[in-house]
C-alpha cells in the first residue's frame, strides 16, 4: 500500500499580500498587484512596472528570529516568512516536535537577486581604460574593484539552495534538502518531488514550494531582451491578460508559496487538519527547442497526462485547471491546445483560470503560490477569474473564468506550470472527504 | 515499497581537469595526474588565488549533431560541459540517442524510447560572462563612469543578444541535453551546490525504481573558471591563496595542512537504467546502486556543522537504504574539499558512522586532481567509485599523504592498489546551504 500525502498547511507571500484568507478574498474579487516598478530605476526599461512585494518586514513573520536571517536574500527571507505561516497553519508552531531528520525540504527557490551596484562598478572598472574608452575586460582590474567591493554574504546568499538552508534550521529540518530550479516549473516540480519522497518513506513531513523575485535590474533586462514581458506601461493594471487575444507577454511578479506536505497517518496522529490529498504528479521535457515551445503542446500534454496516470485518474474527473497562463502569446494558445488534446470534448467545460493576470508571473514562485489557490478552490467551492480578459482569441476558446469569480464543486484539480527550455511539471489535487 | 525495481549504472560521461571521457579520466586517476594549473582563460594575476582545474581543449562540434552548432551560441560554459558528458555518457552506455543517429555514428532508430528517457541534472548558479555583460553595461555609463540606470533601460541593454538570459538559467543544462538526445520522460534541475550531482542520481534513481522512467541521464556540471566564479569563493574564505607556485598541491582533501580548495571547471553525467532493461538491450553493467541518503545542516546555512550530524545522517540513511550496515562498506568516497573547517565537519560526520572501521576500508578521495566545480563535483566522484568497484582498483588519492590526525580515511598512496570490492559508498554535500547526499553503490551480481 503506497504512503499517501496531503496537505496540512500552506502560507504565502505575495504581492496582493501574506494573510491566506485576505489575500484569496482579494483574487476572488479580482484584484491586482501590479504598479510600476519601485525596487529599482526602471523608467527608461521597456517594461516599468511589475507586481511587488509590498510592506514586507521578516520580524513581522519571525519576531526576534528574524536578527538572525537579517542577511538573507529577499528570496530567502519570502520563503522564511511564507514557511513561518505554513508551519503555523499546520498547527506545528509550538505544537508536537518530532523526529527531525524525517522532516524535509524541497523547494523551487530561485537565484537571488544579483548584488547590482559593486557588480556594475567592476565591471565598469574592469572595461574602461583610463581615458574611459570601453575596452575588453581587463580581469586584473576587474579583480581589483570587484575583490573590494563584493561582499562575502551577499555573494554566498545569492545561491539557489540558500532558502532551503535557512529554512532547514528556522524548523529544524534535518531530512532530504534540495532545491530544483527548472525555471517557471520549480515549485510545481518541488511539490511533487517532495510527495515521491514522502511516498517511498524518504521524509514524513515535507515543507515544499518555492520562492522567488526576479525583480531586480538583470532579470528584467533577459526577460525584455527575450521580448517575453508585457510593455502595456501606461495601462500596467490591464497589463497581464492570459488567453485574451490582445495579451502582449506576462507581468513579473515576485513572492513565496510554501505548503507543509504529510504523510496520512503521520497527520492523523497528530490530529492535524487535512487541507487537500495530493494524488498526481507528472514531469516532462519538451526536447525540442531552447527558444519556442513545442508546437503541439507535447511535453505539456505528456506531463498532464502523466499526472492524471499517476492519480489513477481519466480526464474527465477533473473540475478546475489551474493554468500556467503566462499571457503570452506561445503559452497560451499552446496550453490550451495541449489541453484539449488531453480533455478532448469535456475541454471546453471545465474552469480555467489564471492568478497570473492578478499578481504576475512569480517565475520559481509560482506553482506554489498558485497551489494554494487550488487548495482554497477546492476548500470554498469557489475558483478565482482570469481578470482583464476582454477580447477572445479564437486559439484560446476554452472556459477562463472571465473577470469574475465562480461557485464550483472542486473535487480534483489539476495544476500546471511549464518552464523556459520545456521541463514541465503538473500536479493532481484531490478533496479530502475524511477517507 | 513493493514492486521496486533494480537499478543499474550502465554509462559514464566525465568532463575533468585530467581527463574527457571515462577512459581518459580513470587513466588519469591511475597515473596520479593533477589537473590543477596555473588559470590560462583569463588573466588570474589580480587575484589571490591563481590556480584551478580547467578542461582539456575539445570542440563542442564533437558532441553535438551538425544541425544543432549554431544552438552553441546560446550556451555558457557549464552548458557546454554538461552537453560533452551527456555524450560521453550515451556513448558509454551503447544508447543510440538522436543524437548519436543525426551524427552518424549509429543507424536506425534510437534504442532507448524517448518518452521513458528522463533527466536529472544538478547545475549551479551559472556567472554572466563578464566579457560581454561588462561592455554592455559600460555603455550605460554617465560622464563620471557611474552605472546609470536610464541609460542602460533606453539604450544599454539593447547591446546584449536577445537571447542572452537562456545562457544563464540553470535548467538550460537539462534543457540542451534533453533537446539533442530526446529525452522526454522526467526531467529535473538540482541546485544545491557541491551535493546538486548526488541529489540528482538520487532523485533519478527513485523514478527509475518506482518504474516513471526506464533509463535516466543524471549527475551535474558547473565552472567555477571564471573571474566572478573565482571571486566568490575567495571572499568566502575557501580557496588556497598560498600555493599559486604550486599549483599541483593546492588542494589537499583532509590535509594537516589544508588551505583551502581550488576552483574547477567540469562534471559528470551517468546513465542509469532499469536492470531489466539494461539486460534486454544486452548494456554493460558497471555497478548496482542500491541506497539514497539525503539530510540537511540544521545548526547553519553558511558554514559546516563541526559535529558534521547532517553528514552523518545522509550516511546512515543511504546504508539503511541500501540494507547494509558500515561494517559492508569497501570503498568510502569522500567529498573532501581540502578546506579546513569543511574538512573538519566531513571528518567528524563519517567518523560518527564508520568508527575505527574507516581505517580498514578503502578511500578514494579526487580533489586534488580535479578540484572543486561545485555541482558536477560529486558525480566526477561517484563515477571514480564506481570505476574503482568495477575494475576492482583503488588508485591513489593525489595530496592526501600527510593526513589530518582525526582522518582515518585508507587512502592509496603510489600506484593503484588491487581490491576487491563489493560495495561503495559516495558523500556530497554544499559547501554553502547545508545540503547533503549520500549513495550507495554494489558491485553488479546477477
Amino acid at each position: 500500500m503506497q504512503r499517501r500525502v496531503v496537505i496540512t498547511g500552506m502560507g504565502w507571500v505575495t504581492p496582493l499580500g501574506h494573510d491566506i484568507e485576505a489575500v484569496w478574498q482579494k483574487m476572488l474579487a479580482g484584484a491586482c498587484g501590479v504598479a510600476p516598478t519601485t525596487l529599482f530605476d526602471a523608467t527608461t526599461f521597456p517594461t516599468s512596472f511589475s507586481a511587488e512585494v509590498k510592506n514586507f518586514r521578516l520580524s513581522d513573520f519571525l519576531g526576534a528570529d528574524s536578527e538572525k536571517h537579517r542577511e538573507a536574500s529577499r528570496n530567502s527571507q519570502f520563503a522564511l516568512a511564507a514557511c513561518a505561516l505554513a508551519w503555523k497553519n499546520a498547527g506545528l508552531d509550538g505544537g508536537p516536535t518530532f523526529d527531525p531528520s524525517r522532516v524535509g525540504v524541497y523547494l523551487g527557490g530561485g537565484e537571488g537577486p544579483m548584488d547590482f551596484q559593486p557588480f556594475a562598478a567592476a565591471a565598469l572598472a574592469g572595461c574602461r581604460d583610463s581615458r574611459g574608452q570601453i575596452v575588453s575586460l581587463d580581469t586584473v582590474r576587474w579583480a581589483e574593484v570587484g575583490l573590494r567591493m563584493l561582499h562575502a554574504v551577499n555573494e554566498l546568499e545569492q545561491d539557489p539552495n540558500m532558502a532551503g538552508g535557512h529554512i532547514a534550521v528556522q524548523f529544524n529540518a534535518e531530512g532530504p534538502n534540495i532545491n530544483t530550479l527548472t525555471a517557471c516549473a520549480a515549485s510545481t516540480q518541488a511539490i511533487g518531488e517532495a510527495m515521491r519522497l514522502i511516498q517511498y518513506g524518504d521524509a514524513d513531513v515535507m515543507i515544499s514550494g518555492g520562492t522567488h523575485s526576479m525583480i531586480h535590474p538583470f532579470g528584467v533586462t533577459g526577460f525584455n531582451r527575450l521580448t517575453a514581458l508585457s510593455t502595456r506601461n501606461d495601462t500596467c493594471l490591464t497589463a497581464s491578460r492570459p488567453f485574451d487575444r490582445t495579451r502582449d507577454g506576462f507581468v513579473l511578479g515576485e513572492g513565496s508559496g510554501i505548503l507543509i506536505l504529510e504523510e496520512l497517518e503521520h497527520a492523523q496522529r497528530r490530529g492535524a487538519r487535512v487541507l487537500a490529498e495530493i494524488v498526481g504528479f507528472g514531469s516532462t521535457a519538451d526536447a525540442f527547442r531552447i527558444t519556442d515551445i513545442h508546437e503541439e503542446g507535447r511535453g505539456a500534454t505528456a506531463a498532464m497526462r502523466a499526472a492524471l496516470r499517476s492519480a489513477g485518474m481519466t480526464p474527465d474527473q477533473i473540475d478546475y485547471i489551474s493554468a500556467h497562463g503566462t499571457g503570452t502569446e506561445e503559452n497560451d494558445k499552446i496550453e490550451t491546445l495541449a489541453i484539449r488534446q488531453v480533455f478532448g470534448d469535456r475541454a471546453k467545460s471545465v474552469a480555467i483560470s489564471s492568478i497570473k493576470s492578478m499578481i504576475g508571473h512569480l517565475i520559481a514562485a509560482a506553482g506554489g503560490v498558485e497551489l494554494i489557490t487550488c487548495v482554497l478552490a477546492i476548500r470554498d467551492g469557489v475558483v478565482h477569474p482570469t481578470i482583464n480578459y476582454e477580447t477572445p482569441d479564437p486559439e484560446c476558446d476554452l472556459d477562463y473564468v472571465p473577470n469574475t469569480a465562480r461557485r464550483a464543486d472542486v473535487r480534483y484539480v489539476l495544476k500546471n506550470s511549464f518552464g523556459f527550455g520545456g521541463q514541465n511539471a503538473c500536479l493532481v489535487l484531490r478533496r479530502w472527504d475524511g477517507a | 515499497m513493493t514492486g521496486k525495481r533494480r537499478v543499474v549504472i550502465t554509462g559514464l560521461g566525465v568532463a575533468a581537469p585530467i581527463g574527457i571521457g571515462i577512459e581518459a579520466f580513470w587513466e588519469g586517476l591511475l597515473q596520479r595526474r593533477c589537473g590543477i594549473k596555473r588559470i590560462e582563460s583569463f588573466d588570474p594575476s589580480g587575484f589571490p588565488c591563481q590556480v584551478g582545474g580547467e578542461l582539456p581543449p575539445f570542440q563542442l562540434g564533437d558532441f553535438i549533431p551538425k544541425g544543432y552548432r549554431k544552438s552553441a551560441k546560446v550556451m555558457a560554459r557549464d552548458i557546454m560541459i554538461a552537453v560533452v558528458c551527456a555524450y560521453h555518457a550515451v556513448r558509454d552506455a551503447g544508447l543510440n540517442t538522436k543524437c548519436i543517429i543525426e551524427r552518424g555514428e549509429a543507424a536506425g532508430q534510437p534504442n532507448v524510447d524517448s518518452t521513458r528517457f528522463g533527466a536529472n541534472i544538478g547545475a549551479g548558479l551559472i556567472c554572466a560572462d563578464l566579457n560581454e555583460l561588462a561592455g554592455a553595461l559600460a555603455t550605460a555609463a554617465d560622464e563620471n563612469g557611474k552605472f546609470d540606470f536610464r541609460r542602460w533601460g533606453a539604450e544599454g541593454m539593447n547591446n546584449l543578444t536577445p537571447l542572452w538570459l537562456l545562457k544563464f538559467l540553470p535548467n538550460m543544462l537539462a534543457c540542451h541535453v534533453t533537446i539533442v538526445h530526446d529525452a522526454q520522460a522526467p526531467s529535473n534541475t538540482i541546485t544545491c551546490g557541491e551535493a546538486s550531482s548526488h541529489l540528482a542520481i538520487g532523485e533519478a534513481f527513485r523514478t527509475i525504481a518506482r518504474g516513471d522512467a526506464d533509463v535516466c541521464i543524471c549527475g551535474g556540471a558547473e565552472s567555477k573558471i571564471n573571474p566572478m566564479a573565482v571571486a566568490r569563493p575567495l571572499l568566502c574564505g575557501r580557496l588556497n591563496t598560498q600555493s599559486n607556485d604550486a599549483p599541483d598541491k593546492a588542494c589537499r582533501p583532509f590535509g594537516k595542512d589544508r588551505l583551502g580548495t581550488a576552483p574547477a571547471e567540469g562534471g559528470g553525467l551517468v546513465i542509469l537504467e532499469a536492470l531489466d532493461h539494461a539486460r534486454a538491450r544486452k548494456a554493460r553493467v558497471y555497478a548496482e546502486v542500491t541506497g539514497f541518503g539525503a539530510s540537511s545542516n540544521t545548526s547553519s546555512w553558511s558554514r559546516p556543522d563541526p559535529k558534521g550530524r547532517a553528514i552523518a545522517v545522509a550516511l546512515h540513511k543511504s546504508l539503511y537504504d541500501a540494507g547494509l550496515k558500515a561494517d559492508d562498506i569497501d570503498l568510502a568516497s569522500p567529498l573532501g574539499a581540502g578546506i579546513a573547517e569543511h574538512d573538519a565537519a566531513e571528518l567528524a560526520g563519517w567518523n560518527d558512522v564508520f568508527g575505527e572501521r574507516l581505517g580498514r576500508t578503502y578511500a578514494l578521495a579526487t580533489r586534488g586532481a580535479v578540484g572543486t566545480n561545485g555541482a558536477g563535483s560529486g558525480a566526477i566522484d561517484l563515477a571514480a567509485a564506481v570505476m574503482a568497484v568495477h575494475r576492482s582498483t583503488v588508485p591513489a588519492s593525489i595530496n592526501t599523504a600527510d593526513l589530518d590526525l582525526s582522518c582515518r580515511f585508507r587512502f592509496v598512496q603510489g600506484d593503484p592498489r588491487d581490491a576487491r570490492l563489493r560495495t561503495a559508498v559516495s558523500l556530497g554535500y554544499a559547501l554553502a546551504g547545508g545540503q547533503c547526499a549520500a549513495l550507495v553503490l554494489r558491485k553488479f551480481e546477477e
